[in-house]
């Protein structure tokens, strides 16, 4: 080998490392739909039309809405798999109430609509408060506590109503809420910037976020501080279910009857993807819900190209898995480099 | 001693180099070792230490450097070729199966096979002649978890002298000793040198380091200072060229004023008979010592005074006030804050920030939130001033807490004391695994908080330690108090005679 050449190749090699370094600052995320969204503009002229970005909106929004649940539970230190699950009860739990308050308070759309998205929620917060309880004051673990608090939920699910869709939703439900377009944006888009815009304030500049980071930091150290981890824990299991909840009512109004297809294993293998792609760390202690919203809408274009290029939709799954997979080692990695003695 | 100056290391490094991420952890350090000799590594945290015998145990590739062993060049050394050169390394962090029984684990990874099936019967009388001829006091049967640490550090001692090394590294392997298990470990040291194994040693106790060291090999910021004959060299030589600066003697002068009683334990039963029928007091305005052996209940004493332990029995009394209900959260807002001996598990939150660190305890504060708002720019503010005055290194506070030193870990865990109004301070083994330099500033610390009319609480294992910094001193024994010292009183002596004589009790206690 000439100088020449070892120059080329150590030069070569410190502009990968430079790169690396770059990429690791602001994340690989970032670049991956940068490159992403050009590629598919390239590729396929239906790409940026406007009836297809409004739906990689809506589907984005609905993800990243859960998607936030989740990351705020991993930051605690938890697990919540009941989160898919919880979509599809709180979706056939509006449903349902909305069609006997229909028939209760014939013509009242407000009434009726404001009794479903209350039942709903209320649904969410219940599922979240057993999920807390069982980990924070029965010891259980998140893993184990959610998966069976998952199976449960969507047996009831299928027992309301054997598993048939429930119509008889107010019409407004549906036009003016579900399907709008406000301003050109799909209505689940501002509802998703409304809750990313109050999860970053509670993470930036109230207790409650700072306890969660600190508890799934390390639970020890924030009991020797005097923190009551068990009374956070609880609250973040129970804002988890609240915004699966609102998800369920989200794709609702927006099909237009109650589900129990609704959520299910994908939503919830998704939300987890969506959440680690985000820089979540599954130690708990590190995210940021930014990126979890950003990671939810590659999520979304990376399963909107794969359609629009006519991959199978049942080879999907297979992405996120692999996908996922590559996001948790990176994480793993990237530990490993800052954290040691 | 048969003097071997001209003995050929039979391990050389030359001019070793390591990074991480862009930070040098170790510049052009040269090392070696001869056979039958006991060679000191010491310095500051930080220094490079662990970088070292990290290197030298083949977890870590150096950047730049030769390394040999026995007189052949090796690279690309990885734990596994190392151990089975001959060279075997005990470190802090335990390479121990918890689920496994001691044999199990002395021979984990080279079993004893005989055609395929494992030889239990030989491998159970090697451990056992090997635990025998060690002196320790070790049930082959049981299994590692339910062992003390002490317990556990003789396991990974064994389970490195098993190997037959020819080249040993022990990394503080005291520091969770009791004395007389550190003596018996000296005896070995001794013994292993006479058979002409090299001992790397790393250690921050000067008296350990008297009485092993042949020579002394000094790094600071990740270069070599000096290495020396260990023969007449002064402890506060070493300290200096550790430090790079003076420091006149290692524990300060208190000047203690005792006051009014700050805390009062009567009749205390807690932890699952960890503590047992303890009676105890601590004034304002001085330092009270706590000493016994590991797992003797002082810990426990202090943390059932926190409100971390369960409590079966007895009265704790708060500046005169008997408390009910014990959680660190009503302690912290009675102005009672503790202090763990475990950083890392108990201390931070290692992924999280220095300022979200030192003011965890303090976010229900007026100053810092209000109706569950931070603050942000008063958190900053405050945060700022209690580092500034421990003298953090580096005092940025954005700096996530795990990328700190040993010391300057500490202190963000002591920042917490200056975040709000605290009048008693109970510090678990406040000095554990920091250097010199930080220890002196733990102690000024502790004289700051002594003049500001504070009771300072001192649990340690150090023996000089409490012995010099506590105006009066309990020894604590199986779970409960068997002496209590008080100025001239308070020597060493007084100190072990107190666990004899209460050894002494019990037998005769149990013979009667």
């Amino acid at each position: 080998m000439t100088v020449e050449e070892a120059d080329m190749r150590s030069s070569s090699r410190g502009d990968l490392r430079a790169l690396s370094r770059w990429i690791s600052a602001i994340g690989i995320l970032p670049v991956l739909l940068t490159v992403l969204i050009l590629g598919m503009c390239i590729i396929d002229p239906r790409f940026s039309g406007v009836a297809n970005v409004t739906n990689i909106l809506r589907n984005a929004s609905v993800l990243a809405i859960v998607a936030f649940g989740q990351a705020l539970v991993l930051i605690a230190g938890g697990f919540d798999l009941s989160v898919g699950a919880i979509v599809a009860l709180a979706s056939e739990i509006a449903a349902v109430t909305m069609r006997w308050a229909g028939t209760a308070f014939p013509e009242q759309d407000a009434l009726i609509i404001a009794l479903g998205v209350g039942a709903a929620l209320g649904t969410g917060i219940l599922v979240g408060l057993v999920n807390g309880i069982c980990v924070a004051v029965l010891r259980i673990s998140g893993f184990i506590a959610t998966l069976g608090s998952m199976s449960v939920t969507l047996g009831i699910a299928l027992i309301i109503t054997n598993g048939i869709p429930v119509y008889g939703l107010p019409q407004s439900f549906i036009t003016q809420f579900g399907r709008a377009r406000w301003f050109e944006f799909p209505s689940a888009a501002y509802v998703a910037i409304a809750i990313l815009l109050v999860l970053a304030f509670v993470q930036r500049r109230t207790v409650l976020g700072r306890y969660l980071y600190a508890i799934g930091g390390n639970s020890e150290a924030a009991i020797v501080s005097g923190i009551s981890t068990r009374r956070y824990q609880i609250a973040a299991y129970v804002i988890s279910g609240l915004l699966a909840a609102v998800t369920g009512l989200l794709l609702t109004a927006l099909v237009g009857s109650g589900q129990a297809s609704f959520g299910g294993d994908l939503m919830m293998l998704q939300s987890i993807a969506a959440a680690v792609i985000g820089g979540v760390s599954l130690h708990g202690g590190v995210g940021r819900f930014g990126m979890v919203a950003l990671s939810a809408i590659f999520l979304s274009i990376l399963s909107n190209a794969l359609n629009l290029l006519r991959v199978d939709s049942r080879i999907q799954p297979i992405f996120i898995g692999v996908i996922l997979i590559c996001a948790v080692a990176l994480d793993e990695i990237r530990r490993r480099r800052t954290v040691h003695d | 001693m048969a003097k071997e100056e001209a003995s050929e290391p039979i391990l050389i490094l030359r001019g070793i180099t390591k990074r991480f991420q862009g930070i040098t952890a170790l510049r052009q350090v040269d090392f070696d070792v001869r056979a039958g000799e006991v060679h000191v590594l010491f310095g500051e945290n930080g220094a490079g230490k662990s970088t070292l015998i990290n290197i030298i145990a083949g977890t870590f590739q150096p950047d730049e450097g030769a390394y040999r062993f026995d007189g052949l060049h090796l690279s690309h050394l990885t734990p596994h070729r190392a151990r089975g050169a001959g060279i075997c390394a005990v470190f802090q962090e335990f390479s121990l199966a918890p689920n496994l029984t001691v044999v199990e684990n002395l021979f984990l990874g080279r079993e004893i096979r005989r055609g395929g099936i494992l030889d239990l019967a030989t491998m159970r009388r090697r451990a056992s002649d090997l635990i025998e001829e060690l002196g320790f006091d070790l049930e082959l049967d049981r299994q590692v978890g339910m062992l003390s640490r002490a317990h556990q550090q003789m396991v990974e001692i064994a389970k490195a002298l098993l190997g037959e090394p020819r080249i040993l590294i022990l990394d503080e392997p005291t520091a969770s000793l009791t004395e007389r298990e550190a003596g018996r470990l000296f005896e070995l040291v001794a013994a292993l040198k006479a058979r002409g194994v090299g001992i790397i040693y790393v250690s921050h106790r000067m008296r350990e380091i008297r009485a092993l060291a042949d020579r002394i090999t000094v790094l600071r910021d990740g270069q070599l200072v000096r290495t020396l004959e260990a023969a007449g060299v002064q402890d506060a030589d070493l300290v200096e060229l550790m430090t790079g600066r003076k420091i006149d003697g290692l524990f300060p002068t208190f000047d203690h004023k005792p006051g009014r009683v700050a805390i009062e334990v009567q009749g205390l039963s807690a932890a699952r008979g960890a503590v047992c029928d303890v009676d105890f007091v601590a004034h304002a305005g001085e330092i009270t010592g706590i000493a016994g052996l590991v797992g003797c209940g002082k810990s426990e004493l202090v943390r059932a005074i926190y409100g971390l332990e369960q409590i079966e029995h007895g009265e704790i009394r708060l500046h005169d006030v008997a408390q009910n209900t014990l959680s660190p959260r009503h302690s912290l807002r009675r102005g009672v804050v503790y202090f763990p001996a475990n950083r890392a598990t108990e201390g931070l939150a290692l992924a999280r920030v220095v300022r979200e660190n030192a003011s965890m305890s303090s976010l229900d504060v007026r100053e810092i939130a209000r109706l569950g708002l931070l603050d942000t720019r008063n958190e900053r503010s405050l945060v700022q001033q209690a580092v500034d005055r421990l003298k953090l290194r580096p005092p940025n506070l954005e700096r996530p807490a795990g990328r700190l030193s040993g010391g300057n870990r500490q202190k963000v865990m002591l920042a917490r004391g200056l975040m709000r109004d605290l009048s008693v301070f109970l510090f678990d083994e406040p000095t554990v695994g920091i250097d010199v330099g930080a220890k002196r500033e733990v102690y000024d610390f502790m004289g700051r908080l002594l003049q500001a009319g504070a009771a300072v609480v001192v649990v340690s294992s150090e023996l000089p330690e409490v012995l010099a910094l506590s105006n009066r001193l309990y020894v604590m024994h199986h779970g409960r108090i068997v002496t209590q010292l008080e100025g001239s009183e308070k020597t060493e002596q007084n100190v072990l005679a107190s666990f004899f004589r209460s050894e002494a009790n019990a037998a005769t206690g149990a013979a009667s």
